[in-house]
Parts: structure tokens; sequence; C-alpha cells
């Protein structure tokens, strides 16, 4: 084809093609809106399971819980007027790529020419069905889940069970103690934070929870909620023998990928997310590359340059808004033009009164060094290496610094870094990073290769077991998945 | 009800919009903003205000002037120029305040 009849194909397309968003949450939204901004003149369909229009996350561990704010005004601000059919309520159930279509819960079927997937995650929920139906039982995700929350707290709970000291786990922890509530941590890891910070940050984490009231158990899973006669939560037991006396439960036991809608899609997708490459478009079944499918945000899983081209999913709200306006500008861009989606990976999250910052990608890592600071005040910059260069770093309360950190790793600088100048810390030397062993198998691997010949070889999804085998179903995750919305990131060592 | 979101990725916690907007922001801690996401309109010149003496500008802020719910027909898009309007008047009460080095 020549390349101006191509050319006119694209012109065409973004003149009256029809573009379909699965998940109106950040990423689809900022999805949404970088179409626009690009020129799309199309119908724009954006689909969504939750009745409300795109709202904001991370406040809801944080001021909504304090009670500060109020659960509903965490609406998203709009950047641009859209034009957009918005399908809200109605999750999309299924994909059927060769007739482009997306089918609704209700029945209904809504056609595509490109399709943007960005269903994100959601809670891990209490794995015993019945104990999570406790009344007093909570996940902490939605909207609803932290009005629900924030009105148990305001209840004058007696205690507070966490269930997992991860970053949601934690931060809501944290406001338990500034609410004067008593809490009990339970987590199965060494420490909190652990899986997403390593054992030394973590032991800092552990400190800062016994400083401030937190009855931090380590080391120990939750083994059964026990309810009374009402069917409201009064005790857990713990893995080893002890119990807790707790009215208000909140298992903060990390996220799962909403993906079984796009079972029978053939996409690469399962418990990892989705598969694309660096330019959001994803890969079918067998890693072969689609051309009108793309994915954005805390499902998509894609090959990262800085971190040896392994695929990673990064839950972080960075990743939903720059994913989001890659994968919508090279939806509308032919090949020369399109960008690739190579993030520092950043977070942050405030808790025990301290802000923790990040940049690059800490489990990556198997050393650190503290680089400036003091441990005992809070305030301090730390630096992660991995064969003798810096891939990440973290700050206490010191996030004017982190900048420079994101500097040295998009540099592939050494590591341990050049001493600063600047308030050196009392130990500076490297020491192991101390995180979880990551290559414990977690999961039965879903995939398997079938055929011999080309025209038929190929991979399939294994057939998913009706029910997990029973020793996954009592326990809580380890903490290196259980740090849930911004902190999963799975690396092969 | 205005509606924005904070950037906290780039916030660093110089904490102009706390000393602006006081209502809206808040430090928990020596670096942690807090910040209410759906200020009311009463709050509008003030929030603006903090946005845009931001240094990092982490504070992005609604252009439309109707985000009511999804669905909805045509929504105007507020002028853009809001920001920068606000961000003339920081300059012009700085340059009035008594300790502003007034030029004139």
């Amino acid at each position: 084809m020549k390349p101006e009849v191509i050319g006119e194909v694209l012109s065409e397309f973004k003149r009256s093609g029809r573009i379909v968003i699965v998940g109106a949450s950040l990423a689809g939204l900022r999805g949404a809106e970088a179409l626009r901004n690009e020129g799309f003149n199309g119908s724009l369909t954006i689909i969504g399971d939750e009745p409300h229009e795109p709202y904001d996350r991370p406040p809801l561990s944080k001021q909504v819980l304090k009670g500060w704010v109020r659960a509903d005004h965490t609406k998203l601000p709009r950047l641009r007027a859209l034009d957009a059919d918005w399908r809200l309520g109605p999750a999309a159930i299924a994909l059927d790529r060769s007739s482009r279509r997306v089918l609704l819960a209700n029945s209904d079927e809504v056609p595509y020419d490109r399709l943007l997937i960005a269903t994100g995650t959601r809670a891990r929920p209490w794995p015993n069905p019945e104990e999570a139906a406790l009344k007093g039982v909570f996940t902490l995700r939605t909207s609803e889940d932290a009005a629900a929350v924030q009105a148990a707290l305001s209840a004058q709970p007696k205690r507070v069970l966490i269930i997992g000291a991860g970053f949601i786990g934690s931060e809501a922890a944290s406001v338990c103690s500034e609410l004067g509530i008593p809490v009990t941590v339970a987590e199965r890891g060494q420490a909190p934070l652990v899986g997403a910070l390593g054992g030394v940050i973590g032991a800092i984490a552990a400190d800062m929870q016994h400083e401030h009231g937190v009855d931090l158990r380590t080391g120990v899973s939750v083994a059964a909620l026990e309810g009374d006669k009402d069917g409201h939560v009064r005790r857990a037991r713990l893995s080893d023998g002890s119990t807790v006396d707790a009215d208000l439960v909140i298992a903060s036991l990390g996220s799962i990928r909403n993906t079984e809608w796009l079972e029978g899609s053939r996409l690469a997708t399962g418990i990892w997310g989705v598969a694309c490459d660096a330019g959001c478009r994803a890969f079918d079944i067998n890693g072969v590359v689609t051309d009108n499918i793309f994915v954005a945000g805390d499902v998509a899983r894609f090959p990262h340059a800085l971190y040896g081209y392994q695929f990673v999913t990064l839950e972080h709200w960075d990743n939903a808004v720059l994913g989001a306006a890659v994968a919508g500008h090279n939806m509308v861009s032919l090949e020369p033009d399109r960008w690739a989606h190579l993030p520092l990976p950043r977070f942050w999250s405030g808790q025990f009164g301290v802000n923790i910052k990040s940049v690059g990608i800490c489990p990556y890592a198997d050393e650190i060094v503290f680089t400036q600071g003091s441990v005992k005040q809070r305030r301090f910059v730390a630096a992660y290496g991995r064969g003798g260069r810096i891939v990440a770093a973290v700050t206490f309360n010191n996030g004017k610094w982190l900048q420079h950190y994101g500097e040295l790793i998009e540099r592939s600088a050494p590591f341990p870094p050049v001493a600063a100048a600047w308030d050196p810390p009392d130990h500076a030397k490297p020491m192991p990073a101390a995180f979880p062993d990551s290559r414990a198998p977690t999961s039965i691997p879903d995939v398997i290769l079938t055929g011999h010949d080309p025209t038929e070889r190929g991979a399939e999804y294994r057939a998913r077991s009706a029910k997990p085998p029973k020793h996954e179903e009592a326990v809580a995750e380890p903490a290196e998945s259980q740090s849930a919305q911004r902190s999963v990131v799975r690396v092969k060592k | 009800m205005m509606r924005i979101v904070v950037d906290l990725n780039r916030c660093v916690g110089y904490a102009q919009c706390v000393f602006l907007s006081p209502d809206t922001f808040t430090l928990n801690g020596e670096e942690a903003l807090m910040y209410e996401p759906n200020p009311d309109e009463a709050k509008r010149l003030r929030v603006l205000r903090a946005a845009a003496a931001c240094p990092v500008q982490a504070i992005s802020i609604d252009r439309l002037e109707s985000a009511q719910a999804a669905g909805g027909g045509a929504k105007r898009e507020r002028n853009s120029g809001e920001v920068a309007a606000a961000s003339e008047s920081v300059v012009r009460d700085l340059l009035r305040s008594p300790d502003g080095g007034a030029t004139s």
C-alpha cells in the first residue's frame, strides 16, 4: 500500500472511527482525553462497572478514612470536554475479537474499531466467603468501601484488625492510630512494606508502627475470623495460636487484576494482567502483537527497557496517567510516529506523619545504601542497587531529593552512588536489601503450549480448577503481593 | 463543586498551597500533603491561587464549566486562562504588599 493510502485510512478513522474504552477510572478517563487531544473525532464509548464517573482512589485510604473528605468527594477533574458515550454500571463480560464487539452484563453489545483495555484491579477479598460476609469485615478499594470503613471507624470500634501490611494496610493503620482507635496489624511477611521496599526499610516501617501504638504482629497469618450470633465479626484466630478480639476487620491483601472478562478472547491475559508491548498494543495468547487492542493502567503488563526488558505491571497512579497518554496517542498514529511507554516508576504513600516516596523498581535490587539524612529522624534517602548500578531510591520526608536520584537511575549510574556532600547519613555502607524470595511459587502456571506443526503451534490456557487447593484458601498472600494499589511489581530475579 | 487533583509524585511539600488555601490543603507531618479533592465553589479563587503558586505545578483543576455526570451533552470548557489569571493576581498581591518589593 502506498503511504498516502495508509495516511488516508488513518484520517478517515480519526473522522469517523469507533473507539471503545473498557474501564472508567483514572486510566480510562485520561486515555479518552488523550484521544480527543490527538484529534480523534469519531465515536468514543467508555464502559465502567462502577456507577460513578471517574474518581481518584489514593485519598480513600487517607483523608477519606480519616473522615476529613467525603468518600464521594474525590471525583477526578476533567482536563477537556470528551463528548463520549458513558456506559456506567453493567460490566464488560466478554470480548469477541472476530466481530469486534464488547459484550456487557446487560446483554448490550458495543462494536469497536479500536479498543483500549483499562480494567485495572480490584481488592483481593478475604478468601473464606462465609467469614468475608461477616458484618464488620471490609476491603478497601472503591469509594463504597471507603465510605463503609469510615462509617465503621466513626462508630468507635473497640479494636480494628488489619490483615496485610502493604501500603493500604499501613495507611489504614496510620489513620486508626491518628483517630485514637486501638489497632492490630497482622502481616505474614517479616515486616510492613517488605515486598515493595525490602527488609531494611520494612524494619523502619515496623518501628514507625510501634512508635504510634500499633500492635504489629509479623510472621503470622490469620487462620480464621469468628462472628457472634448476629453475624458480626468479633475475633480472629492467628496462625501462632493467639487470638485478637476485633470488631472491625480490614482485609488488605493486595489486588486481583480484572482480566476474567477476556477469557476466551485469546489475548495474552491471566493473573499477571494483559501483556502488551511498550507501545501499549496487546499481545495475543501466542505473543503476537495485535493492531487494534491497546492496554493501559494497572492491568497492563509491558516490557521495561530499564529493567532488562522484563514485563512489569505497575499499580501506580503515574503509570495510569502516562500509559493512557501513550496508548491514546498510539491508537490514532501511524507506526513511525508512535511513542513508547517507558515511565520511571514512581509512587508515594503518606503514613504515620511521614511522606514515603519512591522512584524506580525497588524489588529489582539486591542491595541498599542510605545516602542522605537520618533514619532516627525519619528523614532520609536510600538508594537501591543491582549489578553495580542504581535501580531505585526511596525517601522518607525527603522528597525534594528524589528527582536527582531519578536522573541517576535513568542514566544507569553506578551503585553505590557518589556520596552526597550534604546531610550525610550515619551509616553509609551498602547492605542486602532483604526482599522476600520472589522465586517462591505463588500460583499454578496456567498457560501450556500445544501443536507441533507451525500452523497449529500455539499457547492454550490450562483449564482452571473450580476450587483452589486447600492450602491457598486459608492463608493471606505474603506481603510481596499484598501491597495493594501502588506497589505490586513482580520481578523475576 | 470544584474538582482538583494533586500529582503527589510531583509534590515535595513546599506547602505554598497550604498558606494560600488552608481549608483545602494541609500537611500531615512535615511533607505529606492532604487535600479536599472536591472543594466548594466558594473556595475557587483561593484554590486557583494555590494552583498558580505551586512551585512544581502539581495541581490540576477541572477545565469544564459543568462536569456533571457522564452522559450529559456538550459541556463548555472553562477558560483555560483562569489559572493564568489567578497567577497574575498572586503576583499583583505580592507587588502590592509592603515587603514585596514594590516597583512603582
